[in-house]
């Protein structure tokens, strides 16, 4: 087990750092200036040169990741090009209030995809399965900034039971009914990707499970419905664990969509706010945030699933 | 990055956003009966005949609609802004330019339906050469591709379609870049777990051993085999490339205006929906209906070429 662990640590380290390469050197794809942001065009030379000393971009490209990262490690991501603002307090409390929605969300998602797709397993081929089926089907095909707007539409233009925009409060997050308010909406939304997938997923493994010789072995001993159950849930729990960890990964990064729609202050606003600005430090800082979340998490679910299953350790 | 939970997942369920390649029991040469047995357990099943039958109308609409549509998609007016659905002459009413919802669904359908195909075909020919190459060489090769790859995977795929976009700025064939990037390393993995089964079997040893090159071993005895589970994986990339595609357009970083597509003129409708909410929310029905459709149809298509059943 403690090799094991040493391993996957060892091979998330390499990942990483590649993902910290890919996310400072992306933003340079495009052609321009990035100073272009704040000088404006007419500018002296000199100005443009006394900028160009103070972001550091008078150094070649490879020095300046080097120092990027030195920085990054220590938690400083630089400073905003539109603002002046500290990169990392910016992206951290953005983050807060995504984390926040996608937490509900993955919560809300995985737990009713869960059930549903266990109900479909068991019984497959029955009606619990044709509609678990169909929302799994609903779920992966749907737009989701389009399913916000619907939403919109039904709960606040037409119903004006929810606030169709923005957190609440003082724009920031905090765990009190007024604010939550203004999460159902974005929330309800974000849950159905989730839901779409898991639901698929411990549906095609509870059904494949229950066919299996020691379910049937199981049930000639005369053991009861709950019991047979969670001898196949233990053996989907696994899987289950690894998808829905992707899944919430996915919905960090994927919010991107739903936050615009519902103007939600997290990191997918601050993200196209950082595009259109083309404020590279603010854009290098999210992309990086987000990822490093998403690998953290998927190093996560690769520890805790030997945890669950001792077969996995083997390998 | 987990090369574990492809193999402990079934075959069966393959959500597009897990890498979960389907192993095949490979051929020694792929059969002519297996895809014609495909074809026509297609045929039987009613689900995938409707979303094939909805899908064909929704890309006649679109390909046809310069002949099909009763207005100019760009001809907009002034006082016939935001009309609800069902007025005269404007069937399902109009933009918050006045003009006609219906024509630039239409019209919405071209762009709409080639950035879901393009960058899924394009991905589908660079990832399956790079897995084919990935595959067969194995050794050294394999780890450095598979490990590049890994870093690109580490990614969600939504927020790396929105850097690589909004990196490379605003624009059509930029979202194609961004999309395509996407997707090629999925399929690498697809075409490379599959080309290393394959590998690994008798006949290819066989082949070599009779003084086979490897270009002709891949040509003749992996590619057939390869080719057919990327192409099913591929099938399924497809709504998730539309839905992607009209969401950077939904963001402003792909299509401009005042061109037609569905996820654009969702956005642009966006400011109208407490004027006109159900002609706002058309663009987004017609994304739902295709990527659903196409859903459908790579559910079908894997069931039908599953070879266990």
């Amino acid at each position: 087990m403690f090799a094991y662990l040493l391993k996957r640590l060892l091979y998330t380290l390499p990942i990483a750092l590649g993902v910290t390469l890919v996310s400072f050197t992306l933003v340079y794809l495009a052609p321009g200036d990035p100073l272009n942001a704040i000088a404006p065009a007419d500018a002296p030379a000199d100005v443009i040169e006394a900028l160009k000393v103070t972001y550091g971009l008078d150094r070649p490209m490879p020095v300046r990741y080097a120092l990027w990262l030195g920085r990054a490690l220590h938690g400083d991501l630089g400073a905003s090009i539109a603002t002046g603002r500290s990169v990392a307090s910016e992206v951290m409390s953005a983050a807060r209030n995504t984390l926040a929605l996608a937490a509900v969300a993955a919560f809300v998602g995985v737990g009713v995809g869960c059930v549903l797709g266990a109900l479909a397993g068991y019984r497959a081929g029955g009606w619990i399965d044709r509609v678990a089926t169909a929302i799994s089907v609903v779920g992966v095909s749907v737009p989701h900034y389009w399913l916000g707007l619907v939403l919109t539409i039904v709960f606040s233009v037409h119903l004006g039971w929810l606030p169709a925009m923005g957190a609440g409060g003082s724009g920031g997050w905090a765990w009190n009914l007024d604010q939550l308010r203004f999460l159902v909406l974005p929330a309800a939304t974000l849950c159905v990707i989730p839901m779409g997938i898991i639901t698929r997923t411990v549906r095609a493994l509870v059904a494949d499970t229950v066919n299996r010789e020691f379910v049937v072995a199981l049930r000639a001993r005369g053991l009861s419905h709950a019991a047979v159950f969670r001898h196949v849930a233990k053996n989907a729990a696994p899987t289950v664990l690894a998808v829905a960890g992707l899944q919430i990964g996915y919905l960090m990064g994927g919010s991107i969509l739903v936050e615009t729609v519902f103007a939600w202050p997290g990191t997918g606003s601050l993200l196209n706010t950082a595009i259109f600005q083309r404020d590279i430090p603010l854009l290098q800082g999210i992309i990086l945030v987000l990822c490093l979340f998403f690998v953290a998490l998927n190093l996560l679910v690769d520890i805790a699933q030997p945890l669950m299953d001792p077969r996995i350790r083997r390998t | 990055m987990n090369a574990r939970l492809e193999t402990a997942l079934p075959d069966a369920l393959d959500a597009p956003a897990v890498p979960t390649p389907a192993s095949v029991v490979p051929h020694a040469a792929p059969r002519r009966g297996r895809w014609r047995g495909a074809a026509r357990q297609l045929l039987r099943d009613p689900v995938t005949l409707i979303s094939a039958l909805v899908l064909l109308a929704i890309v006649a609409a679109a390909l046809f609609a310069p002949w099909l549509a009763p207005a100019d998609p760009y001809k907009a007016s002034m006082i016939r802004r935001l009309l609800p659905i069902g007025s005269p002459e404007h069937l399902l009413g109009t933009d918050e330019l006045g003009r006609d919802l219906l024509t630039r669904l239409m019209y919405g359908g071209r762009l709409s339906l080639l950035m879901g195909v393009l960058p899924v075909a394009l991905a589908f020919f660079i990832g399956t050469a790079i897995g084919l190459v990935a595959g067969y060489a194995g050794g050294w090769l394999n780890m450095a591709i598979m490990r590049t790859l890994d870093v690109f995977y580490a990614f969600p795929s939504v927020l790396l379609a929105v850097a690589i976009a909004g990196a490379l700025g605003p624009g059509m064939s930029n979202s194609l870049i961004a999309l395509t990037l996407v997707f090629v390393p999925q399929v690498v993995r697809v075409a490379e777990s599959v080309t290393t089964q394959v590998r690994r079997l008798d006949y290819i040893d066989a082949a070599r051993l009779s003084g086979a090159g490897a270009l002709s071993i891949i040509r003749v005895h992996v590619l057939g085999n390869v080719l057919g589970p990327v192409f099913v994986y591929a099938t399924g990339l497809v709504s998730v490339s539309m839905i992607l595609a009209s969401g950077l357009s939904f963001l402003g970083l792909g299509v401009k205006p005042p061109q037609a597509e569905w996820g654009l003129m969702l956005n642009t409708l966006r400011s109208a929906i407490y004027v006109n909410p159900w002609v706002a929310a058309l663009p987004g029905v017609m994304i739902f209906a295709t990527s659903m459709g196409f859903n459908l149809l790579a559910d079908g298509v894997r069931s039908a070429t599953d070879v266990r059943q």
